[in-house]
């Protein structure tokens, strides 16, 4: 009997381990919807808020976070002149060799240089958090459903837990996480930067220009695709028209 | 049909010796030039040529997009995000070649319920329309190694879920997989073979769209009316279906660059940015749009039929869902090509139609609760129609009088010719 039962036991949470994915239905919240300078057929980005959510990235998240497809180069396009891109570079060391003695060795970053992450490998990243991966944030926006207005939802959205619900062991509540618990902590306060341009530094505000920077992050030719994209239009446009009345004239005697 | 064919007249001396030699010139200016074509196609005969264009679109962008990617496990992603970023119009390439492969379901997935409409399927064009389900055929499994490519999650759990299909064959069905992948996951073996694969079959389609080419111009085209047109109702094939293939080609690349350029993510799952991980199933796994109705049909045998487990069902039912179009020609026993004249197949033709979007929509969403249910019904519902609908509707339905030609008068049945 005892047998039995514990075979009944095992095949319970078995089967509910195999649930598990049905789980994930504890539905997160949808995210808000904001609106995004950079949205839209004509929309292009809002270069200081890019430059203050660098900032937010830079001072905050990449405790973190890496950014590992973007180069210091492309900081560029976010309006830092080249010695600033310089000096933002040299701030960073990175590895490189092996010199012609065979050794690695550590030098200050250059603007072709990628950024460095803030861990060496996955192991190490998960040691630092719990055991929980920061996931690299360089297509973040991309990546997830609901896009900027996602990653924003979820910078603001931590909270109180709805009385009864109990969160996990270095869980935060987060009501636009899928599952709500999140091994994030709120890591954004208020005046956790200090913005260049006197901008004030509440969560909300930190919290766009982040999304926006990371907006950037994953889309980088986002201009240049819709600028090409309008000229290429109106050029289609015209052919189209030109197409439409030389083919009417060719079938005039036809129908 | 080269009896019906202005001759050719060539004024350039080198010309005229290239001809002598190599008879090409005229070989074009036979199937691209005189070629006598119906004069009353509508635009839904733009989607054949459309198909075509786009074919060349994605050979011409893959090829350079393959210049630009590393078809290696470790590698694949990053030379994809390489592409996007640091390659000059490397973002265009990728974006124009990803959209072109749905944009080529849309034009083709239209062609084809063009060719139902208007019965292009039937005597003499039986063949013509079994090559043209190949094509559609190594389209799929061109599509699907493709977007196994970037190697993200989607892509590496799509392959998985696919391939692990071939396990549901009895006996052999493990050897099978295990071959499949190279060795016993989806892993760099498999993403390798995909590569090669993917670049292989799509001049793969070249040679059997000559084919399907070849066997149209044998008899033409058919046409909205659905009837053979004597010499005086057809057209040169240039000027006027050149310019309206053209002008066609440009509203089309309206559609497919305003895509390109506006929403390019729109179409695809957000998660193909995240890398692929064998080690996290991501939540719902689902194929890109235009295999949405036939995942709906591998999912919706839930039970055993008979000796059959469920898993072998579902494939079967998903295979036999394209290989019933093969036998399309025979299944319907209507006379009549046009549904134009065929009142009550019109309707089951929008029915089926409405039928396909309902697949796609339980495709895309978990199979839960009552949408299990209605997958099972549409398909049901599909295989009825070719395999009850059109053998018996055939044989019942009173077809409207169908004129002898285009410029005739439409005479009730019976009625005697009037003489002129
Ligand atoms: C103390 C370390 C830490 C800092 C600082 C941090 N994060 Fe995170 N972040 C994490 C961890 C750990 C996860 C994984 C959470 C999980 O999977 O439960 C995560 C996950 C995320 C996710 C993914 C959520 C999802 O949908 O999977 C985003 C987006 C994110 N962080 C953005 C940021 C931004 C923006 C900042 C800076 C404002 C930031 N993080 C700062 C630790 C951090
Ligand atoms: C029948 C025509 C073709 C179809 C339908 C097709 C379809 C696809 C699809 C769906 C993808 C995934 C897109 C993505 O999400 O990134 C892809 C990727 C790719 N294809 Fe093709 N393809 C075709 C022809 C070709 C040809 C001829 C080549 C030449 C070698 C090629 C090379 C590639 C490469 C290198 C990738 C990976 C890069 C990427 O993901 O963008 N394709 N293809």
């Amino acid at each position: 009997m005892r047998r039995i039962l514990r075979l009944l036991g095992i095949a319970l949470v078995s089967a509910t381990a195999i649930a598990e994915p049905g789980r994930a239905a504890v539905e997160a919240e949808p995210p808000l919807r904001e609106t995004w300078p950079h949205q839209g057929i004509f929309g292009t980005w809002d270069r200081r808020a890019l430059q203050r959510g660098f900032q937010v990235y830079k001072e905050v998240c990449a405790a973190c976070h890496g950014v590992k497809y973007l180069a210091f180069r492309n900081l560029a396009d976010l309006g830092f002149s080249e010695e600033e891109v310089k000096a933002i570079a040299a701030q960073y060391t990175v590895r490189d060799g092996p010199d012609d003695r065979g050794e690695m060795f550590e030098r200050p970053a250059r603007p072709s240089d990628r950024m460095p992450g803030p861990y060496p490998n996955e192991q190490a990243a998960r040691a630092a958090n719990n055991g929980a991966l920061p996931p690299d944030l360089s297509l973040i926006v991309k990546a997830r459903k609901g896009g900027e207005n996602y990653i924003y939802s979820l910078l603001i959205g931590y909270e109180e837990p709805p009385s009864g619900v109990v969160v996990p062991e270095g869980m935060y509540y987060n009501k636009y996480f899928p599952g709500h618990f999140i091994a994030m902590p709120p890591i954004l306060q208020p005046d956790a930067v200090t913005y260049a341009d006197g901008t004030k530094a509440t969560v909300g505000q930190m919290a766009r220009d982040v999304t926006q920077f990371l907006a950037w992050v994953s889309d980088p030719k986002l201009e240049e695709r819709k600028g090409t994209g309008i000229t290429t239009m109106l050029f289609l446009i015209a052919l189209t028209g030109l197409l439409y009345a030389y083919k009417r004239r060719i079938w005039a005697d036809v129908h | 049909m080269a009896s019906d064919v202005e001759p050719m007249v060539l004024k350039n001396p080198t010309l005229r010796w290239i001809e002598e030699r190599l008879p090409i010139l005229s070989f074009g200016y036979r199937h691209l030039v005189a070629y006598p074509t119906p004069r009353n196609l509508s635009y839904w005969w733009n989607f054949g040529s459309l198909a075509g264009m786009i074919l060349v679109i994605q050979i011409v962008t893959g090829v350079v997009l393959a210049m630009h990617y590393t078809p290696h496990v470790a590698h694949a992603f990053d030379s994809v995000e390489h592409i996007m970023r640091d390659v000059n119009w490397g973002w265009l390439l990728r974006y124009l070649h990803s959209n072109g492969a749905s944009m080529f379901f849309a034009v083709v997935y239209i062609h084809i319920f063009r060719g139902l409409y208007y019965g292009s399927y039937k005597a003499p064009r039986e063949l013509l329309w079994i090559i043209g389900v190949v094509i559609l055929f190594l389209m799929m499994m061109t599509a699907f190694m493709g977007y196994v490519l970037p190697w993200g999650q989607m892509s590496f759990w799509a392959a998985t879920v696919i391939t692990n299909l071939f396990s549901a064959v009895p006996l052999v069905g493990e050897s099978i997989v295990t071959w499949l992948w190279g060795g016993f996951s989806v892993d760099n073996p498999t993403l390798n073979r995909f590569f090669s694969l993917h670049y292989l079959l799509p001049f793969v389609i070249v040679g059997v769209v000559f084919l399907h080419l070849a066997a149209l111009h044998t008899h033409g085209s058919n046409n909205p009316v659905g009837i053979d047109l004597t010499k005086k109702d057809k057209i040169p094939f240039h000027p006027y279906y050149t310019v309206k293939d053209l002008f066609g080609f440009a509203v089309f690349l309206l559609v497919y660059l305003g895509l390109v350029f506006f929403a390019p993510d729109l179409l695809g799952h957000p998660d193909n940015y995240i890398p692929a991980n064998p080690l996290v199933t991501p939540a719902h796994i689902v194929p890109e749009w235009y295999f949405l109705p036939f995942y709906a049909i591998l999912r919706a045998i839930t039970f055993d039929i008979l000796f059959i487990p469920a898993k072998l069902g579902g494939v079967i039912a998903m295979i036999a869902s394209i290989a019933v179009l093969f036998f399309l020609p025979w299944l319907d026993t209507s006379k009549v090509r046009s549904a134009r004249y065929r009142p009550i197949y019109r309707i089951f033709f929008w029915i089926l139609v409405a039928d396909c979007f309902v697949l796609g929509y339980v495709g895309a969403n978990p199979p839960e609760g009552w949408l299990v249910t209605l997958g099972q019904i549409a398909t049901l519902w599909y295989f009825a129609h070719f395999l009850v609908v059109l053998p018996i509707l055939g044989k019942l339905e009173r077809p409207l009088p169908v004129p002898e030609s285009l410029s005739a008068p439409v005479l009730p049945r019976g009625a005697a010719v009037p003489a002129e």
